[in-house]
């Protein structure tokens, strides 16, 4: 995910335009403008997402896969069009390799479940780092629960970077997958995915990115990224709720076994015993939420049409304009890098005296909408040693004005506290 | 009043709780510890009791959370030191049902507490300010389970018993 350019103090993207498309936007929250900063959490939908997912129960609605009639033959058509879309949005080779699922975490559960409980055990250790969302970590430990093999976790520095430095300590022969974060969505750090990618090669280890925060937010290539597993939730990335992708080298989806079973993931099935459909349908039980794919398809194109390194480079313009705004506020201190070229455009900070929960609490009566609390990252809350940070995170409709409404909730919540 | 309902949440004397909470002291051998944990949120509160002839005698709180939390927390500290359990255990259950939109009984003196009305207004921080209580509730009934009955899961907070 390479910056376009140096530039910081212009967008590439037409915000005013662009924020048409949203119709959440021109809502009033609480006698307000909306100020929707909360976009690591979810982002707001196009009109073209929402008619898409309209138009699909609207015009085309059968489910997928069986069935010989139109319908179902063009609902099976729409679907399989989004996953060859999808795989072109991140640049893998072959649209068998995209399997959808629900979120990032049930694709993380996914390949916990059948790689990891069938490929290791209690001689092997899987890597992670102390920055890692809860989804990124949980599944992990009940695996090491049920296998018994062992986790590591690369430690950060100061500034919210993972330490490379020491990858010789946590990657070692006994290292048989790696799992990491591509954007931390506590601090905002764009990871090293290559070069830690490059240190499990070394050993053997395979190599699982967590994109939740990283595919929203600016080009993804999981071919350069050099990672195995690849999983992000399109609800980040402006589509619905409810579908998730993960996308995995093709080889090693053949030789996984299911993670769900049932109706649509089965080659031949008698009382007995069943066989398994091929990838990625053997991944894929039961009926899909075909209309969320519909709307991820719309979704996808919404961003490429704006194309993804002209919002990295906006995300850049946002951050860096965000950060210098907060750093006049001698109250405020934030966390992660410094420098906006390492990070996506989220900001996590803390004002010295008012707790999170309070300045959420302040700031949402000004229409501005941040999260408040330790974004499903606790062991990182207990490095940093804090309970909560405030998070602020921006999106292609973002613009100066919503960091300057930000900022003057922030002095807002100065006065509340008598301060 | 600037912005609606922010004056009432934040009155001045929930501010005064929460710069200088009450229960900060530390207690030697406590008879019980319990920790109380909000997974929403991450706010974590340390309570510590001494109790003898079935009264509340010593109360040591650490509360890291926002500022109704901690104003709370101090508040039940400020109240209860050297309460009965029994008064103890009806605050609480009086306190919880005023969250959850009762009045105050008849006649009834809340003292401080009458300041966290405010939060009423505001849903999803009432859990902050039932923290303490519920963590309370739970060390009361870890010192004596006939006294407590069966505690009321709330799911989410967690209560952790150190010792007992």
């Amino acid at each position: 995910m390479n910056p376009v350019g140096t530039q910081t103090e212009t967008t590439p993207l037409d915000v005013e335009s662009i924020r048409q498309d949203f119709p959440i936007l021109r809502r009033k929250v609480r006698g307000k403008r909306l100020v929707y900063l909360d976009n690591a959490a979810t982002s707001q939908k196009p009109q073209s997402v929402i008619d898409a997912i309209s138009h699909h129960y609207s015009h085309s609605n059968a489910n997928v896969h069986r069935g010989v009639h139109c319908l179902a033959e063009e609902a099976t058509e729409a679907y399989e069009e989004v996953r060859r879309k999808v795989c072109r949005f991140i640049h893998g080779d072959d649209p068998s390799s995209i399997i959808f699922t629900r979120n990032t975490t049930e694709s993380i559960n996914l390949v916990a479940h059948a790689w990891g409980r069938k490929f290791l055990g209690e001689d092997d250790e899987i890597v992670l780092t102390v920055m890692e969302h809860h989804s990124n970590l949980v599944p992990w430990q009940l695996l090491a629960q049920d296998t018994g093999c062992k986790l590591r976790f690369i430690d950060i520095d100061d500034d919210g970077h993972l330490r490379i430095d020491r990858l010789d300590e946590y990657i070692t022969d006994k290292t048989k997958l790696v799992c990491m974060g591509h954007v931390s969505n506590a601090l905002g750090t764009i990871h090293s995915v290559r070069t830690i990618a490059c240190a499990a090669r070394a050993v053997g280890a395979l190599v699982l990115v967590d994109g939740a925060q990283g595919a929203p937010h600016g080009p993804v290539n999981v071919e350069t990224l050099d990672c195995d597993f690849y999983a992000y939730s399109p609800h980040k990335a402006l589509g619905p709720l409810g579908i998730g992708v993960l996308w995995a080298r093709r080889d090693l989806l053949e030789e996984m076994d299911p993670f769900l079973a049932g109706g649509e993931m089965i080659r031949n099935v008698t009382l007995e015993r069943s066989t398994w459909a091929g990838v990625p349908h053997k991944f894929e039980a039961g009926t899909p939420s075909v209309a969320d794919a519909v709307g991820l398809g719309a979704a996808t194109d919404y961003l490429l049409n704006i194309g993804m390194e002209n919002i990295r480079a906006h995300e850049k313009y946002i951050v860096s304009y965000a950060m210098e705004r907060l750093a006049e506020l001698p109250f405020i201190r934030f966390f992660g890098p410094r420098d906006p070229a390492d990070r996506c455009g989220l900001v996590s900070f803390i004002d010295t005296d008012i707790h999170p929960h309070d300045l959420g609490t302040v700031v949402d009566q000004h229409g501005v909408a941040i999260r408040s609390g330790h974004h499903c990252a606790k062991p990182l809350m207990h490095r940093l040693g804090v309970v909560a940070t405030a998070r602020a995170s921006f999106y292609i409709y973002n613009d100066r004005d919503d960091v300057d409404a930000l900022i003057d909730s922030l002095l807002a919540a100065r006065k509340v506290f008598r301060l | 009043m600037t912005v609606s309902g922010l004056d009432e949440l934040y009155r001045e004397v929930i501010l005064d709780h929460y710069r200088t909470p009450h229960g900060a002291a530390t207690i030697e051998n406590p008879d019980v510890e319990v920790e109380g944990h909000n997974p929403l949120c991450g706010d974590e509160l340390v309570m510590h009791l001494d109790i003898a002839d079935g009264r509340i005698r010593g109360m040591h709180i650490d509360p890291r959370g926002c500022s109704i939390s901690v104003a709370s927390a101090s508040m039940l500290a400020q109240q209860l030191e050297g309460a009965s359990l029994e008064d103890a255990l009806e605050l609480k259950k009086t306190f919880q049902s005023v969250m959850k939109g009762a009045e105050w009984p008849e006649g009834f003196d809340p003292g401080d507490l009458e300041a966290l009305e405010g939060v009423k207004k505001f849903p999803v921080r009432i859990k902050c300010a039932l923290l303490a209580w519920m963590t309370l509730e739970q060390a009361l009934a870890e010192y004596d389970r006939d006294l407590v009955g069966e505690v009321e899961i709330d799911r989410d907070i967690e209560v952790v018993t150190k010792k007992s």
